[in-house]
């Protein structure tokens, strides 16, 4: 393309040599102004990016660690919000945490075990429509907003048991619709980075197929599965919007997770939040008028220790298992 | 593919090692059994997803079925008791809170994830790196309290100016309302709370960006932006969307940090600093569901499911986006 007016180019240069080209060695020595403005300005962009987006994440940290400890208490973890009114200097989260814990519980004690067996299914039988079925449909059920989770949850059981049915395990199972995509998927991979010599090896010995997967498959891809499996618990024990509308909300401790309400961290936050300002009368010595607010702040903290623990734990597990997955 | 059929050889192989037929039979059994385990679990996960459709067009249906003069008796309900009305407004919130905040944050997103893979230096990148990981795990209720208490506030002087001085745009009419329980404080908020997100999915796309193309490009002489315009974008390209899409799935989806920042309203406005304007589909429902009495519930089921239609509409268009692309940048 560029041949003709080169050419013509170099003609001109050749007819009339006032203006010599520069060298080679110019060439390769001088600055080039503008592209390494460009360049300084798309640095000075890039990191303007990561400064701009770390304000609010660092100030979100920050307000929930220090309005967090301000209550934050052994008491305020011992008791629960029973007989608690008004602006009372009282009240705790012992409830909450108990809910969450079973809601939780009872949520992976049933997504684990079908999350890894569909992930089994997937890599050691899946072959054919059923497995490609699941694969789809896995993925259309990561994307099921939370709250759709809770009212379907919620529909089961009012079908089964009638409408306005409220108790811990119609919140579990919500919870088990959020978790089994995520603990279906990391399985999954897990699975797939078992390197197949081992099966292979397994087979070769003579040991059934079933066998090889529970003792060969399965336990050198525990480490990995573990570290899913902690994530997505730390995933849903955040949730919100499918306990409010499955398991409601209540003051005092209840460890049945079959009959009433029960009371989960992120709902605790929420209730104390929409609760607001207390109006406390001038005479009035044992009343904090923001004392819902610095319940709700102190639970926050709670909740982000419990949910970056687990990541941690779940990171230190990945990182102690890996080598041997590598290996 | 060939390992597929390596392992079927071994396992051939196996079988025939197998001498004694008692033995077989028994490891047949387990095998079965374990088997069958399976593929019930897969079955189930099926049977759970037709459940979750089913069960809800079944509480629905109450609400589909009912008379507009049944239903205007909700008080939450438009005069005329027509649902579609009644989603109409909800689902144009949802919307446009999502597109606001994926607007917000995806610049910005990428321009994290490229500080972070190809700016930072490496031992700063790597914890950088795992921080954002761990900004992705904190609950939306927790995001909620910290944008109503901490940011809100601070943001009535922003949109004071804005309503001010840019008051002539659609988006930004005034009078901006105090306190900002407003959408363009939702907004804010959501793209903070997809930030992290959207960002972990970009930074692992341009990480796993080829060596070579980058040292192809800086070897011609390009600067480090030239290197990253040539090189990094264009391989990524298809992983940003995939990234954009799933903060959008999450934004749509979110009910705390709305239900606990916006003033609602069921209208069609465009003014995003005008306090009783929006609502959303999942914070109109976690909303009005306590209260609600068994034709209420069976309404705000049936908006649940228009929710579950829009963000399937969005997360299969991500997916065939995504595999357009792959197909594309293969050839």
């Amino acid at each position: 393309m560029a041949a003709t007016p080169g050419l013509a180019e170099a003609a001109g240069r050749a007819v009339a040599p006032v203006r010599p080209g520069p060298t080679t060695w110019e060439l390769l020595t001088r600055p080039d102004r503008r592209r390494r403005a460009v360049d300084r300005a798309m640095r000075v962009v890039v990191t303007g990016a990561f400064a701009v987006a770390m304000v609010p994440l660092v100030s979100l940290v920050w307000i929930v660690v220090a309005r967090g400890a301000e209550r934050l208490s052994p008491y305020f973890l011992a008791v629960s919000m029973r007989g608690v009114h008004g602006g009372m200097d009282a009240g705790g989260i012992h409830h909450a945490i108990v809910g969450t814990l079973l809601v939780t519980g009872a949520a992976a004690l049933v997504a684990v075990p079908v999350g890894v067996l569909a992930a089994v299914h997937l890599v050691e039988y899946g072959r054919g429509p059923l497995a490609r079925a699941v694969t789809f449909f896995v993925d259309v059920m990561t994307g099921i907003p939370s709250i759709v989770a809770g009212l379907f949850a919620y529909a089961l059981f009012a079908l089964l048991l009638g409408p306005g049915v409220r108790m811990g395990a119609v919140g579990a199972v919500a919870l088990a619709v959020l978790m089994i995509p995520v603990v279906v998927r990391s399985t999954e991979e897990m699975l797939r980075l078992v390197p197949h010599e081992l099966r292979e090896a397994a087979l070769a010995l003579g040991v059934p197929h079933w066998r090889m997967v529970v003792k060969v498959v399965l336990r050198t891809a525990a480490g990995g599965i573990v570290t899913g499996v902690m994530l997505a618990v730390a995933r849903v024990v955040g949730e919100t919007a499918p306990l409010l509308v499955t398991v409601g909300v209540v003051d005092s401790i209840n460890r049945d997770l079959f009959e009433g309400r029960m009371m989960t961290l992120p709902v605790f936050i929420f209730r104390q939040y929409s609760q607001g300002l207390v109006p406390c009368r001038p005479d009035q010595l044992d009343c904090v008028p923001t004392v819902n607010l610095d319940r709700a702040w102190a639970a926050a903290l709670v909740l982000v220790v419990l949910v970056l623990l687990l990541n941690l734990l779940a990171r230190l597990v990945a990182r102690r298992f890996a080598p041997a997955a590598g290996r | 593919m060939s390992a597929v059929a390596g392992r079927g050889a071994a396992q051939g192989v196996a079988g025939g090692a197998t001498t004694t037929l008692r033995r077989t039979r028994r490891a047949d059994l387990g095998g079965r059994a374990f088997r069958g385990l399976a593929v019930g679990s897969g079955a189930l996960i099926l049977a759970m997803l037709a459940a979750v459709a089913g069960f809800l067009l079944l509480e629905a249906a109450p609400a589909l079925t009912a008379s507009p003069a049944e239903l205007a008796a909700l008080s939450w309900m438009p005069d005329d008791g027509s649902l579609w009305r009644y989603v109409g407004p909800l689902a144009f919130g949802t919307v446009l809170a999502a597109v606001l905040a994926l607007g917000l944050a995806v610049p910005v997103s990428v321009g994290i994830a490229l500080f972070i893979s190809h700016y930072a230096p490496r031992r700063l990148a790597d914890v950088l790196g795992s921080l954002v990981d761990l900004l992705a795990a904190i609950p939306s209720v927790v995001y909620g309290l910290w944008g109503a208490l901490w940011l809100a506030p601070r943001l009535q002087g922003p949109w004071a100016w804005l309503a001010d001085h840019l008051g002539f745009v659609p988006l930004f009419a005034g009078p901006a309302s105090t306190p900002p329980r407003v959408m363009a404080t939702v907004g804010v908020v959501l793209a903070v709370m997809v930030l992290p997100i959207v960002t972990a999915v970009s930074r692992e796309v341009f990480l796993a960006t080829p060596r070579l193309h980058e040292e192809a490009a800086l070897a011609l002489g390009a600067t480090r932006w030239e290197m990253v315009r040539m090189a990094v974008l264009p391989f990524g390209r298809s992983g940003v969307v995939s990234a954009a899409m799933l903060g959008l799935g999450r934004a749509l989806g979110e009910t705390m940090a709305v239900l606990m920042i916006l003033g609602p309203g069921l209208t069609y406005s465009l003014a995003l600093l005008q306090v009783g304007r929006h609502q959303t589909i999942a914070a109109n429902v976690a909303l009005q569901f306590p209260e609600a009495n068994a034709l209420g519930v069976s309404a705000l089921i049936a908006t649940g499911l228009v929710l579950f239609v829009i963000t399937l509409a969005v997360n299969s268009a991500a997916r065939w986006v995504v595999a357009r692309r792959a197909v594309g940048g293969a050839r």
